[in-house]
């Protein structure tokens, strides 16, 4: 089932009179079975967003609608929504059978099938054998497991996940990420997943969401986002390391680094935030000479570090490009991998 | 004017600061002292912490409170199992006549109006009891339940309400038993007066006076003690559930969970602990009653004219030591162990059941 957010804006008043905009006319389309990241700083108004669409929090103004209808004003528990809560929400006094089997005792199912559907749904997340104990008795994974087949055996129209994952070590995430991804293809729910982890939402979704202060950034898959980010904070937020970023001039049609002509481009003169990311650096023998400040070799890559326009910038090369000795090296990037933000309003100018 | 008020706020101002700095230096004074101390006691190889067992120190803090437990609770008791053994202890001269093991219980159970209701009436202190016990403490318990869930949704007026169900709380017991007394008055009383209302023929219709049959007044004394406990009940229910996680309720919302199962699937075991604790405490309280019947009734614990009597089993113990039976403690120290055997067994009986309903 497809889902659209029209305009949607919350305002929070707090006693005083103080207003927080949390999320700020967002207009987003999910296509039906798709797995849409919503990615943002803490407190950018991804919870918020999520809550608005479960009904658990009425949006200041804005429409949401399931395919066709128009659901802003119904009751969450009309919406047939299943959502799996940063912290779970497993009820502790329940076994892992009753916490399943609780949506479905509120539905008119014969008692029967609620139980073949909790096992089934036990089976899918990896849980059959856990059926009886009780949340306390579950690592954090195996909670997060109930959780979602919680949510999901009442077969949402739609199943929200709010940071599923963060309250997991590395090394599970990294698991129940596929896991998550897994499920979602099995059952073909149209999902949203929120997270602040960058990489766990360019690894999981088909496409994102990248919120800055309840304002919508970009809404690309994730591979688009990362080629071509729409402003400078997208540019900023993904990928790891990070993408250098620095001041330069556009002068007579050539961009000028450290007072040389860098690159011929064709945008108007004028003075830009520059985006180079560290990986798409090659060192190359007709490449742009730069000053070594720092050499690391890191097994199969070399970080190298030296200034552009005073600021340190950072690339990651082949090590066999390159030896520790040099205090020269010699780098190119593609005009296509650099990107120039307009330095009032961010937005990229050379790009999409 | 405006001068003024701003050198008196900064005159102010600099009182508290040196208040507060020399606070600060107390405590870098004490500081420095306690420093120096644990200083010289390194230095000397004192090690207080692992020279004393845990125990030992444990006893030490413990201490004040268990002299005051030892003066006032374990002494008596240790007393009563004493007391209980003498044949016509006389306290004046502090003689007894003989020794008997049995006989001061015998004395009790069989003596008419503790068990065995007197001839005349079909009232005695342990059925007046255990009628106040098992019909107040449930209904106290749900309908606080029920207070304490209702309080918590409503969002406007929520501290007015909790402030007039608190006000039982801080209320003198015996204050309140006259006030209901009077409510409860035959000619002019303010229930007499709404059931008039209704048509109810209110002429002669006593409820704490004399011609009041059993039921009324014992009604009027079980609506009292459930009205009088029911403040602190709510009180810990609600802050009870007031620590529940919003997080369980917004999922419940979205399973589409009716308000009644919320209620008992949700709330009710997340508080099982505390209500556990205070159906234990209640039921120990409604076996102790004493204050409220006095406040209703007066000490002989009965409206006047009537054959029967609504005294409890402490009234009943009272009277051996300062009522009508005055002085005849060996059987007050009976009837205290039998109630102390009651109380014991009927939280045992508690404790067991609760195992399977209480999630901690
Ligand atoms: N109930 C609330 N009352 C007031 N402000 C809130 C409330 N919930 C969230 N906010 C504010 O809204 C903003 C977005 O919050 P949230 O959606 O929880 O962020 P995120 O989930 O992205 O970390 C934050 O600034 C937060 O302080
Ligand atoms: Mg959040």
């Amino acid at each position: 089932m497809e889902l659209r957010l029209e305009n949607l804006t919350k305002i929070f008043t707090n006693r005083t009179g103080i207003e927080t905009t949390a999320v700020k006319n967002l207009d987003i389309t999910i296509e039906s079975g798709t797995l849409v990241g919503l990615l943002g700083p803490s407190g950018c108004g991804k919870s918020t967003t999520l809550f608005m669409i479960a009904g658990l929090e009425k949006p200041t103004s804005g429409k949401i609608f399931f395919g066709d209808d128009d659901v802003t004003k119904l009751a969450p528990e009309k919406r047939g929504i299943g959502l799996v809560f940063q912290n779970y929400a497993l009820y502790p006094h329940m076994t892992v059978f009753n916490n399943i089997l609780f949506p479905l005792e509120n539905l008119d199912v014969p008692k029967d099938e609620a139980i073949k559907r909790v096992k089934e749904m036990a089976n899918l997340v990896g849980i059959g054998e856990l059926l009886d104990r009780k949340p306390s008795q579950l690592s954090g994974g195996q909670q997060q497991r109930v959780a979602i087949a919680r949510a999901l055996v009442k077969k949402p129209r739609v199943l929200l996940l709010d940071e599923p994952l963060s309250n997991l070590d590395a090394r599970l995430r990294l698991q129940m990420r596929e896991e998550i991804k897994r499920i979602q293809r099995e059952t073909g729910i149209t999902t949203i997943f929120v997270t602040h982890d960058q990489e766990e939402a360019m690894s999981i979704s088909d496409k994102m969401v990248v919120l800055d202060f309840g304002v919508k950034q970009q809404y690309a898959s994730p591979q688009s986002m990362y080629t071509d980010p729409g402003n400078l904070f997208v540019g900023k937020f993904l990928g790891n390391p990070p993408i250098n970023t620095f001041e330069a001039e556009v002068k007579k049609g050539y961009l000028m680094i450290n007072d040389k002509k860098f690159m011929k481009i064709k945008v108007p003169d004028a003075l830009y935030d520059i985006g180079m990311r560290p990986e798409n650096f090659r060192a190359v023998a007709e490449g742009f000479d730069v000053d070594v400040k720092d050499i690391y070799h890191i097994g199969r890559d070399t970080m190298v570090h030296f200034d552009f326009n005073g600021q340190n910038v950072r690339a990651l090369v082949d090590s066999d490009d390159i030896s520790s000795e040099d205090k020269v090296v010699h780098l190119s990037i593609k005009e296509s991998r650099i990107y120039l933000f307009d330095k009032e309003t961010g937005k990229v100018v050379n790009h999409g | 004017m405006a001068n003024l008020k701003n050198s008196v706020i900064a005159f102010f101002g600099k009182i508290l600061n040196a208040i507060k700095t020399f606070f600060w230096n107390v405590r870098r004074l004490f500081t420095n002292i306690k420093n120096r101390f644990g200083d010289f006691l390194d230095k000397h190889n004192i090690n207080f912490v692992t020279r004393f067992p845990n125990w030992a120190k444990a006893l030490l803090y413990l201490s004040p409170a268990l002299i005051v437990l030892m003066v006032f609770t374990f002494y008596p008791i240790i007393n009563s199992f004493a007391l209980v053994v003498y044949q016509n202890y006389n306290m004046t001269t502090e003689t007894v006549t003989g020794y008997t093991i049995f006989g001061n219980f015998i004395t009790v159970l069989t003596d008419e109006s503790f068990i065995v209701p007197a001839s005349h009436t079909a009232s005695s202190a342990v059925i007046n009891t255990l009628i106040i016990v098992f019909i107040s403490v449930p209904i106290s318990v749900l309908l606080a339940l029920f207070i304490a869930a209702a309080l918590n949704t409503i969002k406007p007026l929520k501290s007015f309400f909790q402030t007039i169900y608190f006000l039982p709380y801080v209320t003198n017991t015996i204050a309140i038993g006259l006030v209901f007394a009077y409510m409860f008055r035959t000619d002019g009383g303010l229930v007499n007066q709404f059931l008039g209302l209704f048509g109810v023929n209110v002429e002669g219709l006593s409820w704490v006076e004399s011609g009041a049959v059993y039921w009324r007044s014992m009604f009027v004394l079980i609506f009292y003690s459930i009205w009088s406990t029911l403040a602190f009940k709510i009180m810990v229910f609600l802050t009870s559930i007031q620590g529940i996680d919003k997080q369980y309720y917004q999922a419940a919302a979205i399973d589409a969970t009716p308000r009644g199962r919320i209620f008992s699937k949700i709330t009710v075991p997340l508080i099982s602990p505390m209500i556990f604790y205070i159906l234990v405490t209640s039921v120990i309280g409604a076996f102790k009653i004493y204050n409220s019947i006095v406040a209703l009734f007066g000490v002989s614990g009965a409206p006047a004219g009537v054959d029967y009597n609504l005294q409890s089993i402490v009234m009943y113990i009272y009277q051996f030591i300062d009522g009508s039976n005055a002085g005849n403690l060996s059987v007050a120290a009976a009837g205290s162990l039998i109630l102390f055997a009651i109380i014991l067994v009927l939280t045992l009986v508690q404790m067991q059941a609760s195992k399977r309903r209480v999630h901690y």
